[in-house]
């Protein structure tokens, strides 16, 4: 188990990990998200002892990382950063580590089988491609053996078969009651692997809870209205505490629909409710369609205010966390990010670079999650 | 590249042999060990270290020999003929002192240009632990490579001059200057190790290594020829550690052979101390 407790670090004056407090759990993989330069790496650098933390502490099984006996064999670390000397051999590397925690050198040879590089292992680590020296991390990191394992962006810059690889790789180490954090500023990709979520932003601890709760909690619940009567409508949901708002891209121009009657975005109302008054007063609906926050949409929710490089952007026209298929309404959370996560991890990128981009105006708009 | 498939068997291991041992000092020693040897600086280094050292004792020997008794050369013969190691590594291990400087700055300031410190200190936390291992192995195996250099360079030396020039180790300080030789290559290596601790980065610390062993001495040479001055002179680090392979020492050394070594070791033990502390409290 990994526990945090009020972590603090700040570099000259800027603070990096504020009074973070959280504990990871065995048995599960736990993701740890945040906007680049969140303080994700510096927490986990400062978990594994590698910087001195300037409040608080991070303790692994309850002991400080510099007071576990054979470290590496209680906890595995991936880190972003290169760790390897680049002219040393990919078995060398392993076997001097292997050497600090009085492992043999068949354990060595066995990793490198593991991660397939038995026939590269002899090859100067400097010539290794991205994906052979995320390989050679992943050994390192699995080398003793560990219960916990912290894994720092490890997706990052890999083709699609090695981040299948790490993906199963994660998945089956925590269903090995293993403890798994791994840090990500991808969504899709924690929306697929992470069963619990931290999140973090500026340092500070946003949300800490499983995959789906943050999900449902991040932006709440919208329901889409297209109705030819939207004043009346209006009104009654505003009566009943709701709001109803002219929705973004609400003509459905470019959605195929010849259906040009006014698009409402409705929060604080459940659509039962909605289609209950309506009824009751009369009033045609043409759509009603109740909207599922994706995890990227919960991640910006809760990150917005924190993103280094502040709102730029956020207030734009058009601005949705576009989620696939036209009838993304009423695919399950689930389904969108996966389908996502295949398609590819730019959507997830154009998210969290500029939340509005050109294309999704176009696309069939899953309703504004503000 | 193929993806193997995880399996259980492969990752897990719970009933390996080696999962009660508890490592120690020792294999932190030999992790070094395996560190230091298995990168191509090293050979490098000590090759350059050989051509140096053993390359310029044959050249100053054999230029001497060659020119015996040959014009203007009355001083230098006279000297050859009253200390004959001072013409077999006077120079010698002056210029050789740079290779184990440089040796001794890149087992430390690799570690970070690489980034595999991170790696290093994820197996090894307690730093102070992680640094002497560093500092016992680089000072043994450099011992030995270092007095295999200096005796190397003695005999090559003597087995070209030995038609003029009698010298054995068994002449009077002559094994103490040999040995203190290697020595003091040594201890200048593992300065420049502190020295590495200290500043981080590769360039860096040599400049200061090459500036603390040649640019030094010939600026406090140019004081004033006081007291005050001359002792100033006599500590300084080169000054005072190359007295151990000097076997007559120009003038009236104001240290010792083994003074003077000692001077340089607390050089050493001063400079690793401040080093391991900063190590100690930096982020790494």
């Amino acid at each position: 188990m990994i526990e945090a407790r009020d972590l603090t670090k700040s570099f000259g004056g800027k603070v990096a990990v504020d009074h973070l407090s959280f504990t990871v759990q065995p048995g599960r993989v736990t993701g740890f998200l945040g906007p680049n330069g969140a303080g994700k790496s510096t927490t986990m650098r400062l978990i594994l002892g590698l910087d001195r933390p300037s409040g608080g502490e991070a303790t692994i099984d309850g002991k400080r990382y510099a007071d576990l006996v054979n470290p590496l064999r209680t906890v595995g670390a991936l880190l972003e950063a290169k760790s390897v000397h680049t002219g040393r051999s990919a078995r060398n590397h392993l076997l001097f580590l292997a050497q600090t925690q009085g492992l043999p050198a068949s354990r060595v040879d066995a990793m490198l089988e593991l991660v397939g590089l038995r026939e590269v292992a002899r090859r100067r680590a400097g010539g290794f491609s991205l994906g052979m020296g995320q390989r050679l991390g992943v050994a390192a990191a699995l080398l003793g053996d560990p219960q916990i394992l912290l894994l720092d962006e490890p997706v990052n810059g890999l083709d699609p078969e090695g981040v299948l690889w790490i993906r199963n790789l994660m998945k089956h180490l925590a269903s090995q009651g293993k403890t798994v954090l791994v840090s990500s500023h991808l969504m899709s990709e924690m929306a697929v692997t992470a069963d619990h979520l931290i999140v973090i932003g500026r340092g500070r601890l946003l949300a800490n809870a499983s995959t789906e709760d943050v999900i449902a909690r991040g932006s709440g619940q919208s329901v889409r209205v297209r109705t030819p009567d939207p004043g009346r409508l209006t009104a009654l949901i505003t009566a009943e505490g709701g709001s109803a708002v002219p929705a973004a891209n609400g003509n459905g121009e470019g959605n195929g629909t010849t259906d040009h009657a006014p698009v409402l975005t409705v929060t604080g109302v459940p659509a039962a409710r909605i289609g209950e008054l309506a009824a009751s007063a009369g009033i045609v609906l043409h759509e009603l369609t109740p909207q599922l926050a994706t995890l990227e949409d919960a991640f910006l929710e809760l990150t917005a205010d924190s993103l280094e490089f502040g709102h730029l952007g956020t207030d734009l026209p058009g601005e949705t966390a576009s989620t696939g298929p036209a009838t993304a309404g009423q695919a399950t959370a689930g389904q969108a990010t996966a389908g996502q996560a295949t398609a590819g991890q730019a959507t997830a990128g154009q998210a969290t670079a500029g939340q509005a981009t050109a294309g999704q105006a176009s696309q069939p708009s899953k309703g504004s999650v503000r | 590249m193929s993806v193997t498939p995880v399996t259980t068997d492969s990752v897990a291991s719970t009933d390996q042999p080696w999962q009660g041992r508890r490592a120690g000092f020792g294999h932190d020693m030999l992790a070094e060990w395996t560190k230091i040897r298995s990168v191509r600086s090293t050979l490098w280094t000590l090759i350059i270290a050989i051509i140096v050292i053993v390359g310029f004792t044959a050249l100053i020997s054999w230029v001497v020999v060659a020119n015996w008794n040959g014009p203007h050369a009355a001083a230098r013969d006279a000297r050859a003929i009253s200390d004959p190691t001072s013409i077999i590594y006077g120079v010698a291990i002056y210029l050789g002192q740079l290779a184990f400087a440089v040796l001794g700055v890149l087992v430390v300031t690799t570690e970070y240009s690489t980034g595999v410190i991170r790696a290093s200190l994820l197996a090894v936390p307690k730093r102070y632990t992680m640094l002497a291992a560093k500092v016992v192995v680089f000072t043994l195996v450099m011992l030995v490579l270092a007095e295999i250099i200096s005796f190397g360079s003695f005999f090559v030396g003597a087995l070209i001059l030995h038609n003029h020039v009698s010298v054995s180790l068994s002449d009077h300080d002559v094994l103490r200057a040999t040995f203190g030789a290697g020595l003091y290559l040594v201890g200048f290596g593992l300065f420049a190790l502190a020295i590495g601790v200290l500043i981080r980065h590769t360039a860096g610390a040599i400049s200061v290594a090459v500036a603390v062993a040649f640019v030094l001495p010939i600026l406090t040479g140019l004081l004033p020829d006081t007291s005050f001055f001359n002792h100033l002179n006599a500590y300084l680090p080169e000054q005072a550690g190359s007295q151990i392979y000097l076997v007559r020492p120009t003038g009236i050394p104001l240290l010792s052979a083994w003074q003077g070594l000692g001077v340089l070791a607390i050089y050493i033990v001063v400079l690793l101390g401040i080093g391991a502390y900063l190590f100690d409290r930096r982020d790494a």
